[in-house]
């Protein structure tokens, strides 16, 4: 069985280019790029190399990258620092409702330290309000934190004007970028960023590295002490090998920017389109015009009447590798935030299912999963216990029974 | 993350035994709803004579192990007496599929307590009991936070000694918890799983959970 691999927003292939630029790092090229022999220096001019590379890719100066271990540290990094750094200016955040876990938890941690946060709100395709920002910013907040394209239903926020709103207030702007970085366009200048988090494994890279782009003049505390490494902003031995895979990545993915993005857009229309097809289902996040406006690589669909864990659980025996905003197959037995965030009702998230794509994805891969999607959602409704006409509350007009009883009910 | 289930569990998800309704049932009821993602219906054929279940089917609508733990529930319930049935423990379902991960453990209890409710109307139909009228005390509400699981652990609250007051004035109940070493994650599923449980009692007309240090 050949699996399709429709889960590029959790984690992506290694690409074999980005093994072979990383192999010679963990063999010969062992040095620590602090060392002031030539071992050292060999290792410092590869991360060298790779911070400018991956700072020309967003618009940044090279020395405005700090690598980190993840987008998740860039995160904490970005929301902990400037809000210590910048305590006595005021004790005022401002972010949204559909945050990544690695931004709203260090948010709760900082109210917990008496900072005050708004949580946007969003409407009922994920977009944040520009008029809301102007609203909640007042001359005591510090900090603005707003995910770029979010993971679960790939809303693209209007980065330039949020930017400018905080720009013009004097306000440190941050993004988590992890799921948009060489995906969908991300330019420090043009889109106002003082703070930008990616990471390597979401873009054919490595697991274990990430960076976080800080705007020159920006103040920030460090998360850890330690040495001098990356300007003294972040203490600890850098993470050579990843570092120079982070920025092989980067660099086959820009090179074919509009291609890859022209191919994962055909391919997510095409899914949907497949998708939508089948009776009681319902895309979550941006549609109709707004689809310019959604992450190339994501679609998620709710198919009503049936739970995502089993549905996800029928894909994956059948080599269909997908995720769910279900309670059921989170660990904390509770549905996504962020699809109780765009009003969807527990029974609408329970029955979603997020397919994210790659470059590396087929036509023929998605045709195939259209294919066996449509023989799950067959099979689990034949056999569903949840009856539309006895909950009339919760279901759409539309809705007809899938099964017919044979009597005996009631 | 990641769900490790059992090849048994695999096996009867892929391939559920008994689904369906059945046309002449003598007893059937749902547990669960749609809210909560979890809800099984099961039908019963019971001889007359012998109060043996001859038939039974389920349906479901949930996760993996819900239609396991219910598939394996009407191999384990056909050909036994109604007694026997009534008998069942709420993990047994769980057992027999070679154990499900803690948080899995509610499937288990829901689809005994379905099978239990299929057999309590079966038993109102044929005149064997009377509906039951239900006295709503402390006692009651504390027998019924025994299908609630904490999906830390896999046990239910009142066993792990979690439940500490209950109250009851006209129609609202108060359930103070303990989380003691439970991560605090789980708190609001704990919370909900309470709310979704005591909220369907006739005469409950609004619940509060309260969690209390210690």
């Amino acid at each position: 069985m050949k699996t399709i691999y429709l889960d590029n927003s959790d984690t992506t292939a290694m690409l074999d280019e980005v093994v072979a630029a990383m192999l010679p790092y963990f063999g010969q090229k062992y040095g620590n790029p602090i060392s002031l022999h030539s071992l050292g220096l060999e290792a410092e001019e590869a991360v060298s190399a790779s911070r400018e590379k991956l700072a020309s890719f967003i618009g940044a100066g090279e020395e405005e990258i700090i690598f980190t271990g993840s987008a998740t540290e860039a995160n904490n990094l970005a929301l902990f620092g400037v809000a210590h750094a910048y305590r006595e200016r005021g004790n005022h955040i401002i972010s949204t409702s559909i945050e990544h876990k690695s931004v709203l938890n260090p948010l709760r941690r900082l109210e917990r330290e008496g900072f005050r946060v708004t949580y946007l709100p969003v409407d009922v395709e994920g977009f944040v309000d520009p008029d809301d920002l102007k609203k909640a910013l007042s001359d005591e907040t510090i900090l603005v934190s707003i995910i770029h394209a979010n993971n679960e239903i790939g809303t693209l926020q209007d980065l330039e004007t949020l930017g400018k709103i905080c720009r013009e207030r004097g306000v440190p702007f941050h993004t988590d970028a992890a799921q948009s970085f060489t995906r969908e366009e991300l330019s420090v200048t043009k889109q106002n960023l003082d703070l930008v988090s990616i990471n390597a494994h979401k873009i054919h890279g490595p697991k274990g590295v990430g960076a976080l782009y800080v705007r020159r003049g920006i103040r920030l505390d460090r998360l850890m002490e330690g040495g001098e490494q990356e300007r003294n902003r972040r203490p600890g031995t850098e993470n050579v090998p990843g570092i120079v895979g982070f920025a092989r990545a980067a660099e086959i993915a820009m090179d074919r920017f509009e291609d890859n993005r022209q191919h994962m857009r055909e391919l997510r229309d095409r899914l949907a389109r497949g998708l939508l097809a089948i009776d009681h289902t319902w895309l979550n996040g941006p549609k109709g015009k707004n689809i310019e406006k959604r992450l190339c690589n994501n679609v998620n669909i709710t198919f009503h009447y049936i739970e995502g864990e089993a549905i996800l659980m029928h894909l994956s025996l059948r080599g269909v590798l997908v995720s769910s905003g279900s309670a059921c197959s989170s660990k904390d037995l509770t549905p996504s935030h962020v699809l109780t965030a765009i009003s969807l009702k527990h029974e609408q998230a329970h029955g979603a299912i997020r397919f994210s794509l790659s470059k590396l994805n087929t036509a023929d891969e998605v045709d195939r999963t259209i294919e066996i999607v449509k023989e799950v959602a067959a099979k689990l409704r034949g056999m569903t216990a949840f009856i539309p006409e006895e909950h009339s509350e919760l279901v759409s007009k539309k809705a007809k029974t899938f099964y017919k009883p044979r009597g005996g009910r009631g | 993350m990641a769900i490790k289930y059992t090849q048994k569990v695999i096996e009867h998800f892929v391939n559920p035994r008994n689904v369906g309704e059945l046309a002449d049932a003598d007893g059937m009821a749902t547990e669960g709803s749609p809210a909560c993602g979890d809800m099984v219906t099961f039908s019963l054929k019971v001889n007359p004579k012998t109060r043996v279940i001859e038939d039974i089917k389920f349906r479901s609508y949930g996760c993996a192990s819900n239609i396991a733990t219910a598939s394996i529930a009407t191999e384990m319930a056909i050909g036994k007496t109604i007694d026997e049935v009534k008998r069942m423990k709420a993990g047994q379902p769980a057992r027999e599929l070679g154990g499900l991960p803690p948080v899995k453990m509610h499937c288990s209890v829901l689809a005994i307590n379905g099978l239990k409710a299929a057999i309590e109307d079966y038993e109102i139909r044929q005149g064997l009991i009377k509906e039951k009228v239900i006295r709503l005390s402390e006692e009651f509400i504390h027998r019924e936070l025994k299908k609630v699981i904490n999906p830390e652990i896999g046990i239910n609250i009142v066993r792990l000694k979690m439940v500490r007051e209950i109250k009851i004035k006209k129609g609202v109940v108060f359930v103070r918890i303990s989380l003691g070493n439970t991560d605090e994650m789980y708190a609001q599923a704990i919370s909900q799983e309470i709310i979704d449980q005591l909220e369907g009692i006739k005469g409950v007309r609004r619940v509060h959970v309260e969690f209390v240090e210690k």
